[in-house]
């Protein structure tokens, strides 16, 4: 029966999947109105102007040039042109660094909210305020006073994927069963030991869907970083060829953006299925 | 220029930008031995002069010196000479005057074809004929160059004329003391509308418009305000004018989100190559020879760094000069407009070098000084932006301008420097010039302000 429903799902995927390069394909097929032009004229315009080609690039044109990044990914022609599986490596490697920073300071924080009603209560307003702030909004602050663009994307990736972080584990542990803790009591447990073999099991699935967020965020995050810092990464790239028009180029990033991000949380989601427990 | 595609010896490749090599390599390698070329060219000139002084203390009576020579034959003169004295210690030593503090630096630019003596540059050899290794970085907008270069990521950078000046005043910007050195381009820029308004030709029709410049401290937002001034349109209640970065430009407009911009190129030849917009008219007729980008670097780098600024300034100053001869405009374009630099097809930035382009009207028109090359920063330039500045209330109260433009616009520098190049700067630091008929007196700058109608001190 599942393997019959699994089935008929790809299936249907595939279909939406065909309909949909169909329907972009007949969208940006169609040639615009030209108008007769001296030939000398001509040959100083570009092709959307002469022959009334869609600026909007079709899924074969994309598909192309696909293929031509998937051949030469790693190519360096100095400093503002770079393949795209380096750009990709600097993204990755500034996320990690950002995510990891975050990921030090979030949990044993969050720890000590859950596990003190007092500091919950005190730092709640902070947290509440500091959460919803856009990355953006961080860039000028960070660059002012960090003076060097390439920490200040790390910072910003640290301080917006502290928080789900921190918020889901102050949840977890908090949540953790009366029970559990009550035994833990009468065995004499002493607080370090709870905290390792009772607390963070129980707390680790929590912990984890908080850690899940937060890599979707710092990767949403870096591609907004490095538009404006520029230098290198996807963000970067992205931003040189908007610089061009190149439409097509900026439709295989935001692919490859997606399908990262897409790695990068189900690497997450298997990490928490270690983690998970049947109550 | 092209093969014969119908031989069957030539093979069809199109392996580098200019199409005319078989391989990016071959591209490479041809530039490079230009850039030796020109680089053994300017070696021959440092030599020359050189050898003149020499001469001319062994020889302080001309004749003599021709007598000599006629009895010797030249070069046999010049290795009798080498013998005693040593020549090519002493032009090298002439043409680095000490040893540099900094051999590895980071230059930042926007991609727009004023940056083009910064880009060029790199491919072509020119920081490295000083002794430089030379990273030049693109940046995204003039806020981050500015922010980038305050931080000292970069030693020095491309920037708009007035910015050297608002970051000194503490304008938009903490007071740092700056300095430009070097003026990169004259003219080169154009205002650009949506082709939905090409028969609204006359700027009084144009109430109502959202027109975009670059930057709030940029010339381009001063010429347009002047533009539209001395049209009767007051560029703050009548019309909307909003700084967006260059590359957002031609989307904005073909979204229709603003009307029109004056900018810099090659966003108006983009636009006019996509068939969004046309080119309503070329800034050289606002003002003909008006400086629009400069090469900028901090007081402190100069101070720190006299030896490395001055090799900088002089690879500036060369590359500067080759920009302005028009025979080398199309290798220039086809050097700077791959993805490392401008990002742009080839044709789009040739348009805008060599002055023959199409205006998006159907016309292909000739003005071969669409954009020019002079390095030489003017103090009365400094003046007419402070000017600016007052006018539109982004200064306000007493400004010392002389003193300012002498501060902050190396006049004295780019002089000595232009001259060890071999070049001939001009005799005086200030010169008065005429915008759309009216004349600027760079010694009364306070006057000037008050006789405009619509102003806002």
């Amino acid at each position: 029966m599942s393997s019959n429903l699994t089935l008929r799902a790809s299936v249907l995927s595939f279909v939406i999947f065909v309909l949909f390069i169909a329907a972009w394909h007949i969208a940006t097929r169609q040639i615009g109105s030209v108008a007769t032009m001296d030939p000398e004229y001509a040959k100083l315009m570009g092709l959307t102007a002469t022959t009334g080609k869609s600026a909007m690039p079709g899924p074969f044109d994309v598909a192309a040039k696909i293929w031509e990044h998937l051949k030469n990914p790693f190519y360096d022609r100095g400093p503002n042109d770079k393949g795209l599986g380096i750009q990709l490596a600097y993204s990755i490697g500034r996320v990690m660094l950002g995510y990891c920073l975050a990921v030090c300071v979030a949990i044993p924080t969050g720890f000590v909210i859950g596990m003190s009603p007092l500091m919950n209560k005190a730092l709640n307003p902070f947290i509440q305020l500091l959460k919803p702030i856009s990355p953006l909004a961080w860039m000028p602050l960070a660059l002012y006073t960090i003076k060097d663009s390439a920490v200040s994307a790390i910072f910003v990736i640290f301080i917006c994927s502290l928080w789900p972080m921190m918020i889901n584990t102050a949840f977890g542990v908090s949540a953790v069963r009366k029970e559990w803790l009550n035994v833990a009591r009468t065995l004499e447990v002493r607080p370090l030991r709870k905290a390792f073999t009772v607390i963070l099991p129980a707390a680790a699935p929590t912990i984890l869907t908080g850690m899940r967020i937060s890599i979707g965020i710092a990767w949403l995050v870096i591609v907004a970083a490095e538009m404006l810092v520029g230098g290198t990464g996807i963000g970067y790239f992205v931003w040189n060829e908007w610089n061009n028009l190149s439409i097509v180029n900026v439709i295989i990033s935001i692919l490859v953006i997606g399908l990262v991000g897409m790695l990068l949380d189900q690497a997450l989601a298997r990490v928490a299925r270690l983690v998970t427990y049947p109550d | 220029m092209f093969k014969n595609p119908f031989d069957y010896r030539n093979r069809l490749s199109r392996g580098c930008p200019c199409g005319q090599h078989e391989s990016q390599t071959a591209h490479d390698a041809e530039l490079r031995a230009h850039a030796v070329e020109t680089a053994a060219n300017v070696e021959k000139t440092y030599e020359n002069l050189v050898a003149q002084a020499v001469l001319r203390q062994i020889f302080p009576v001309d004749a003599h010196r021709r007598a000599f020579l006629q009895c010797l034959g030249g070069s046999t003169a010049a290795a009798a000479i080498a013998s005693v004295f040593p020549l090519a210690t002493a032009t090298e030593v002439f043409a680095q005057s000490g040893a540099l503090e900094k051999k590895d630096l980071k230059v930042g630019f926007i991609p727009i074809t004023c940056a083009t003596p910064i880009i060029m540059a790199a491919p072509l050899g020119f920081y490295s004929k000083h002794g430089l290794n030379v990273e030049v970085n693109k940046a995204a907008g003039w806020a981050v160059i500015r922010d980038k270069t305050i931080n000292k990521e970069y030693d020095a950078a491309h920037m708009l004329s007035p910015m050297p000046l608002a970051i000194t005043m503490g304008v938009g910007a903490n007071a740092i003391p700056y300095t430009m050195p070097a003026v990169e381009n004259i003219n080169g820029q154009a205002i650009t509308l949506a082709m939905k308004h090409k028969d609204k030709r006359d700027p009084k029709q144009w109430k109502g418009f959202k027109l975009a410049v670059p930057f709030d401290y940029s010339m381009h937002n001063y010429l347009l305000r002047y533009y539209l001034a001395e049209n009767g349109i007051d560029p703050d209640t009548d019309v909307q004018i909003r700084a967006v970065p260059p590359p957002e430009m031609v989307a904005n407009l073909r979204a229709e989100n603003i009307d029109g911009f004056l900018a810099p190129d090659p966003v108006n030849q983009r636009a006019v190559y996509d068939g969004v917009g046309f080119i309503h008219m070329l800034s050289k007729q606002i003002w003909d020879r008006h400086p629009c980008c400069g090469f900028a670097a901090s007081q402190e780098f100069v101070k720190q760094n006299p030896n490395t600024y001055a090799a900088l300034l002089k690879a500036i100053i060369d590359a500067t000069a080759y920009a302005t001869k028009p025979e080398n405009r199309k290798e220039i374009a086809e050097a700077i407009a791959p993805a490392n630099y401008l990002n742009q097809p080839v044709t789009v930035v040739e348009q805008v070098l060599t002055g023959t382009f199409a205006d998006g009207l159907g016309n292909v028109i000739k003005a071969a000084d669409r954009i020019d090359f002079d390095p030489f920063p003017y103090e009365s330039f400094a003046v007419w932006i402070l000017s600016q500045m007052k006018r539109w209330g982004q200064i306000k109260g007493d400004v010392d301008y002389q003193k300012i433009a002498k501060q902050v616009y190396l006049a004295t520098d780019t002089t000595k420097f232009m001259k060890e190049a071999g070049l001939t700067p001009p005799a005086s630091t200030t010169k008065s010039f005429s915008i759309m008929g009216k004349t600027f007196d760079p010694t009364k700058p306070d006057d000037y302000i008050a006789s405009f109608a619509i102003k806002r001190t």
